[in-house]
């Protein structure tokens, strides 16, 4: 069997695909973040918290409402967009005008609520989401089994990012929002209506997050707290990618699984600190981060 | 210099050293409020009250001194108290305030280390690096073995304060740690009315100023930074001397989360802000404990989390300053 | 205003002890018996013990009347979110302002084991109930408290055991990375080798772990029969989960859950947890006597009762039981006396409290069903076979416990 540092080939292999698959968890989630930060300035601590209301969103619209898993992949972000538009609208915008850092204090304290009541009402020992029909079962690839669904996560989550990259940076909205976050007050000038881009913006960013956590549902038990550890994680990652671009988000994101998955391989115990040692190191080297300009 | 010594004194001075008059009459009231308070209230509580409200005051001292959010304060509460609770249990030679010493010293290390990196961003930046170098910190302890993992140190012995003092009684144990309570709060009064708070408080409203009129402000801002792990390691290792134990709980960026609650209830800026913010908190925490609300704890500090940020952003203290300015003067 | 009151409280039981003489109810402090439960009620465990364990206590009092030779019993609680500070820090105010007869509940090892020193140092009582480190009555172990429902000794004797037996030669250990973990580690290893077994690989895993994808690959590589789940609650469930996507089943290789209970099992699923073996203290669905209690709690709380929860409340019966035969509350004479009695009821079977303060009883092992087996929501178990109470614990020869002579 071929070897790679005294590792055979298959379980190298395998660990990389996997990494990548949490990569894609990660790119997610921070693209969500750079989105709403580019506009909005503020780090959104209740990324986490919506990641895990998509997961519940999908598992109770299923439980009550008899929604599935593909229905669900829409529905659920839509509606924790819809949530994250009104928290934007009735709360951020009211300090919007104050230092970013009350942003994140204030979004800390909606993750904080969002959690706490979830945990009074469904526990934290984690509901299982069936994988959808179609997704079960698995490929023999050369050298792993893999199981379809996460065939797809892999596929799906790559293809959202796409999307969005292409809205922003090609499209007459993206052009709208990246005007916005260079100069809001001459985009209002010109006519655009600024706060409603900033409403839209701020859900949409969440939306991805509540994908992800479509996504995560029937994966990893749905549990309120699913959200808050992952993303301390994701907020080293976009330390690492700077949070200036889109593309760089995605990239680093992937990246970060990558080197994770390997650590797995190599040095399991170290696991959960991988990412954060890379943190330094890219602190050290590159203050601004690998994709980021200079503040 | 000799004529302002021996002259009668203007008006403007008369007026400061009245108020240096009230102020002072105002510490010693405190003083003996604290003096008095275990005989009213139960000791350990009133600690615990106390090893948080010097927590805040660290982290406050930060915030809102120098203008820098840390998000990771809560790995250096726990370095203190881990390092003091592993001397204390491993080595019975060793006094409590030897230990408290150490951990005090260790987490002033932590705190050089995290501030040489952290302080290279500025904002949002600096509270997510710091998050993240706690959360490091957090894995750290949960693996290295003299912590006990997820079990936590336990048995912390108390010990003998100067190797005579028995600390096993709670009233002589709660002396102790309004001393160091009173020396901590001193340490930080002293360092925002000194001129090195000043140029802080100068950092914090215009950075590139302050850098044109020639301080070195990333030197300024890490001594702060150094200042606050290391009585935030202090408030953590007295903490475990009093509880005699020490846990993965200190160490959670939960706790991090906490001390930020305290400082923005209290009044963020302000020097007794955090201490009655801390106050607040650990006693809500205590009360909902043993109620029927004891699960919705979390949402509650969240709901008051909004709130703060929202309408109340000056904290208890300052509003009451404000008032207090507003209407007496 | 407390210590005044504590004082003045005791002078005055004193002074009535001296003019009544002893009458079995001057013996109980304070003419009350205080019960103080602690548990995780919002945190990881609360499906475990929490709210519906403090229910399970509340029966026990009810149906022993509400009081013991005419001294009231009070109940109170408080959660301890799973830190070993706040659970402490309430034991120690319980004792120094309430007066606290007994603690109940105690959930989380650490949380457990920090309690048990505060219990030690001002001689006072508890009863642990869901923490699992067997070294609650080893190294850890105290005059003042015991360990009612099972701990890691027997869920890794009787499992591992019981699975070498059955064919399940070569393992594969995935181990939580911390102390719990490779205690348990430990313990399965020395049973699988003492079996004829063999452990061909492991793996530790950071705690807690969302992503078991990379490790459960590791095992399959690894192409051991068995794959050893040393780990608990959420790892557990998550390793279980991922296991059933990479077909980890079907492919022949079988799981060994090593610390698994009901919730756990009726939170992920019988699609994902089939055929799952696992050592439990008691099964509601086990026999007349055990089915009986757990309708009663049914119908008070919702969800049919965990080891945990039917623990608390045979061991809250035990305790009352022990205040009224010896009409006191002194933590040692009702130790003594909980010794000195055979422990048979609903949850028990053949149980004995020894010295070292561990109720050793009657341990079953049990395979989780298939959907198809499976007869309604809470029909989860079928018991194959009785650990006897002698085999399933840690002898008191090999004890470390500073109780035990050896």
């Amino acid at each position: 069997m071929t070897m790679i540092f005294g590792v055979p080939l298959a379980v190298f292999m395998g660990q990389l695909l996997l990494g990548l698959i949490n990569g894609a968890f990660y790119a997610l989630l921070s693209l969500g973040l750079a989105v709403i930060f580019g506009l909005l300035k503020i780090v959104n601590f209740a990324h986490g918290a919506m990641y895990m209301l998509g997961a519940f969103a999908t598992l109770l619209g299923m439980r009550y409402l008899g929604i599935n898993f593909w229905a669900a992949l829409v529905l659920a972000p839509l509606f924790v967009g819809l949530l994250g538009m009104l928290v934007e609208r009735f709360l951020l915008r009211r300090i919007g005008h104050l230092d970013h850092l009350y942003g994140l204090l204030l979004t800390f304290g909606l993750a904080l609520i969002f959690e706490g009541t979830l945990v009074n009402f469904f526990g934290v020992s984690g509901a299982r989401y069936p994988t959808p029909e179609a997704l079960q079962g698995g490929f023999q690839t050369g050298f792993m089994f893999l199981p379809k669904y996460r065939a797809f996560v892999l596929v799906a989550a790559i293809a959202v990012c796409l999307v969005t990259w292409y809205i922003i940076e090609r499209t007459r909205l993206g052009a709208y929002l990246r005007a916005g976050t260079e100069n809001p007050a001459l985009m209002q000038a010109f006519g655009v209506n600024v706060p409603l881009l900033v409403t839209l913006t701020y859900g949409f960013g969440v939306a991805l997050a509540a994908f992800a956590g479509v996504l995560a549902a029937p994966l990893y038990p749905v549990s309120p707290t699913m959200g808050s550890n992952l993303l301390i994680v994701v907020f080293a990652v976009v330390v690492i990618g700077g949070m200036g671009s889109i593309l760089g988000a995605v990239l680093t994101g992937l990246g970060m699984g990558l080197i994770e998955g390997l650590t797995k391989v190599y040095y399991p115990e170290a696991a959960n600190t991988v990412i954060f040692l890379v943190m330094i190191l890219v602190l050290m080297l590159r203050p601004a981060g690998l994709f980021g300009k200079e503040a | 210099m000799a004529t302002t010594q021996t002259q009668t004194l203007t008006p403007s001075m008369k007026r400061e050293r009245r108020a240096n008059q009230r102020r002072y009459a105002f510490y010693l009231a405190l003083i003996v409020i604290g003096l008095v308070a275990p005989f009213f209230a139960y000791p350990v509580f009133l600690m615990k009250v106390l090893c948080f409200a010097l927590f805040a005051c660290a982290f406050n001292l930060l915030l809102g001194y120098a203008g820098l959010l840390s998000f990771g304060h809560a790995a250096f509460l726990a370095t203190g108290g881990y390092v003091t609770g592993y001397l204390l249990s491993s080595y019975p030679a060793i006094t409590p305030e030897l230990g408290i010493l150490v951990g005090t010293g260790a987490a002033v290390l932590l705190g050089l280390a995290f501030g040489a990196l952290a302080i290279r961003r500025q904002g949002i930046y600096f509270a997510m690096v710091t998050l993240a170098l706690a959360q490091m910190v957090f894995f750290f302890f949960v693996q290295a073995p003299f912590t006990g993992g997820e079990d936590g140190l336990h048995g912390v012995p108390r010990g003998h304060l100067f190797g005579f003092i028995s600390l096993r009684n709670n009233l002589a144990m709660y002396y102790f740690v309004f001393v160091i309570f009173l020396i901590g709060f001193a340490i930080v009064q002293r360092a925002v009315h000194s001129p090195y708070g000043q140029v802080l408080k100068a950092i914090r409203e215009n950075e590139p100023r302050a850098v044109s009129l020639g301080y070195n402000v990333d030197a300024y801002k890490l001594l702060a930074f150094v200042l606050s792990a290391g009585l935030a390691g202090l408030a953590g290792s007295t903490k475990t001397v009093v509880f005699q134990l020490a846990s993965l709980t200190d160490a959670h960026w939960h706790m991090s989360g906490e001390v930020i609650l305290m400082t923005l209830l209290g009044g963020v800026g302000t020097l007794f802000g955090p201490v009655v913010g801390a106050g607040l908190v650990v006693s809500l925490q205590h009360m909902l404990a043993q109620s029927p609300l004891g699960t919705w704890v979390g949402p509650i500090l969240g709901v008051i989390f909004v709130i703060c940020v929202l309408s109340f952003r000056s904290g208890i203290v300052g509003e009451a300053m404000k008032m207090y300015r507003k209407n007496f003067k | 205003m407390t210590f005044i009151k504590k004082t003045l409280a005791s002078s005055i039981a004193i002074a009535a002890t001296a003019a009544m003489a002893t009458t079995a109810q001057a013996e109980i402090s304070d003419g009350e018996i205080r019960i103080g439960y602690l548990a995780d009620m919002s945190g990881v465990y609360r499906d475990l013990a929490g709210p519906g364990g403090l229910e399970a206590l509340r029966m026990a009092v009810e149906d022993f009347g509400g009081s013991v030779n005419g001294a009231p019993i009070q109940v109170f609680s408080a959660d301890d979110r799973n830190s070993a500070d706040v659970g402490a820090n309430t034991v120690r105010e319980w004792i120094d302002t309430r007066n606290v007869d007994m603690v109940a509940g105690l959930v989380a090892s650490s949380v457990t084991i920090a309690v048990t020193r505060v219990l030690e140092e001002n001689d006072s009582f508890g009863i642990v109930s869901a923490s699992a480190a067997s070294s609650i009555t080893n190294e850890h172990c105290t005059p003042n408290h015991i360990h009612w429902v099972y701990d890691t000794y027997p869920l890794a004797n009787g499992t591992a055991q019981a699975v070498v037996q059955q064919g399940g030669e070569t393992w594969f250990m995935l181990t939580a990375d911390y102390a719990f973990g490779h205690a348990l580690e430990g313990d399965v290893t020395r049973v699988v080798e003492e079996n004829g077994g063999e452990i061909i690989g492991r793996v530790r895993h950071p705690f807690p772990t969302d992503d078991f994808s990379s490790y459960i690959l590791q095992a399959q590589g690894s192409g051991a029969q068995i794959i050893g789940l040393a780990n608990a609650g959420a790892d557990t469930v998550n390793a279980i989960n991922t296991a059933s996507q990479f077909g980890v089943v079907e492919a022949g290789q079988q799981l060994a859950g090593l610390l698994v209970f009901l919730n756990d099992v009726h939170a992920m699923g019988l699609e994902a947890t089939q055929g799952l073996l696992l050592t439990t203290g008691w099964y509601w669905d086990m026999d007349d006597e055990a089915r009986e209690w757990s309708e009663r709690y049914y119908e008070r709380v919702g969800r049919m009762p965990t080891m945990v929860q039917a623990g608390i409340y045979s061991s809250t019966y035990h305790y009352l039981q022990a205040v009224e035969a010896t009409g006191s509350d002194d933590p040692q004479t009702v130790r003594e006396y909980m010794m000195s009695q055979p422990i048979h009821d609903f949850f028990a079977r053949n149980g004995q409290l020894r010295e070292d303060g561990r109720m050793v009883h009657d341990m079953y092992l049990a395979r989780v069903k298939s959907p198809e087996e499976s007869e309604g929501e809470w029909d989860l178990y079928e018991i194959l076979t009785t650990i006897p109470a002698a085999e399933a614990y840690r002898p008191l020869s090999e004890s470390q416990c500073k109780l035990v002579q050896n």
